[in-house]
């Protein structure tokens, strides 16, 4: 099995993102082999829709299951096309989050943000009508 | 003449000078750009209102057709594709660009449309009242704004509500502005904002001044930032609480105080006078 984590620094003794389509690699560890790889999450300069493009090259990696904090909505719809599975992290170190995972101890993220498309106006201020 | 009203952000009372000035303007074409939130209806109560949708165009693939190249979701700048086992389209992130079904190379990309909001027309005494609004959720309002600035009347005054900020939604609704009316209020945090919005008519070029909203005598440092870089303060709206009651029950201050009537008339005056100045010194 493939899992992939939002990470900010190339080492497993490191801890997983707060974010995900920002976060500057991703690791991907091989359950089989005990392997890890970091790659780079080129989205995260993006404009806009950094969560759609970093979950594009996740799927491109064919990963399995995905440990993160959070996942935006429109990410979350990329996954779910692509049989992905999320999990919520606890807080912390990138290898007990794959521990427990490993003992089926990390609950799946249910909770998806609605997308903010850097506007943030529509969120904070109310509307003239409608 | 075409008048646009700005401010750095949301408050300051952008709308309740634009809203105003087409009041004294007699028979003029109020445009509320302001397309996430306009509110300028809410005061000229318009009525034989008329409604135009606006549309974009949205990508639709023929998975039957998709050969599943990718091309179509490297080449879009916005991240608005992706690729599992079929082409996904992200329509509250495309921008309409229209370059994804040019370059699919085995056409399965076609175009549909989307409605994205409207501009409603509509008439309160002698102004026009147009607002471009915006849906929920939507990225680009600059569509809306286009449509809605195709109201302006060339033989009359046409006063131009943008939107908050110094984004390019606020570059399309002055293109088309004769002057900038810029609004502040007078706090350091106003400076800031105003700023912003100055080095935006400054790269356009085009003629303008300040208008201080909720005035006092105190300390006040966008008074010394207008001095400082020599920009024109146009009027100073003294802080009045009676205007803030007449505002928050959606009343036009010009139409029921004639002493706003005068100040408003006599601000239009001199944006008149600098308009017609400009064109002689820069023909
Ligand atoms: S470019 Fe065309 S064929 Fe290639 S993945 Fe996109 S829709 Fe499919
Ligand atoms: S139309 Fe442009 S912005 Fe929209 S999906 Fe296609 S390439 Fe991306």
């Amino acid at each position: 099995m493939k899992i992939a984590m939002p990470v900010s620094e190339k080492s497993i003794d490191s801890y997983i993102n707060n974010t995900f389509g920002r976060a500057n690699y991703f690791l991907i560890y091989d359950t089989e082999s005990e392997s890890s790889v970091f790659i780079d999450n080129t989205a995260a300069a993006s404009q806009g829709g950094a969560g759609i493009s970093a979950a594009q090259i996740l799927v491109d990696q064919n990963i399995d299951s995905l440990i993160t904090p959070r996942c935006g909505k429109n990410s979350a719809e990329v996954f779910e096309n692509s049989n992905i599975k999320l999990y919520r992290s606890i807080a912390g170190a990138i290898k007990e989050n794959i521990e427990l995972l490993k003992e089926g101890k990390l609950n799946e993220l249910t909770e998806i943000h609605a997308g903010f498309h850097g506007v943030g106006r529509n969120n904070n201020r109310g509307r003239g009508r409608r | 003449m075409n008048i646009a009203v700005l401010s750095g952000k949301g408050g300051t009372g952008k709308t309740f000078i634009s809203v105003n000035l087409s009041e004294v303007a007699g028979n003029s074409t109020y445009i509320d750009c302001d397309v996430e939130e306009p509110n300028g209806h809410l005061f000229f109560k318009p009525t034989n209102i008329t409604r135009n949708s606006i549309y974009v165009n949205i990508p639709e693939v023929d998975n039957n057709i998709c050969t599943g190249c990718k091309k179509c979701v490297g080449f879009c700048k916005f991240n608005a594709l992706a690729y599992t086992n079929k082409v996904l389209v992200f329509e509250d992130v495309c921008h309409s660009c229209g370059g994804c079904s040019i370059i699919c190379p085995a056409n399965a990309i076609t175009e549909k449309k989307k409605e994205i909001g409207i501009v409603e027309k509509g008439i309160s005494n002698n102004v026009s009242v147009i607002s471009g609004i915006m849906n929920i959720g939507e990225v680009s309002g600059v569509p809306i704004i286009k449509e809605s600035l195709k109201y302006i009347d060339n033989n009359n005054y046409n006063i131009i509500d943008c939107p908050p900020g110094s984004s390019c939604i606020v570059m399309d609704s002055i293109k088309d502005a004769d002057y900038c009316i810029l609004v502040a209020e007078p706090t350091i945090f106003g400076s800031h904002n105003l700023n912003m919005v100055y080095d935006l008519v400054k790269l356009f070029n085009k003629p303008h001044g300040v208008v201080l909203n909720k005035y006092t005598d105190k300390n006040n440092p966008i008074e010394e930032f207008c001095n400082e870089k020599n920009i024109n303060i146009l009027e100073k709206i003294y802080f009045d609480k009676s205007i803030g009651n007449l505002n928050s029950n959606g009343e036009i201050v010009s139409r029921v105080n004639d002493k706003y009537k005068e100040l408003f008339s006599s601000l239009l005056e001199k944006v008149t006078k600098e308009v017609w100045h400009a064109e002689i010194t820069n023909p």
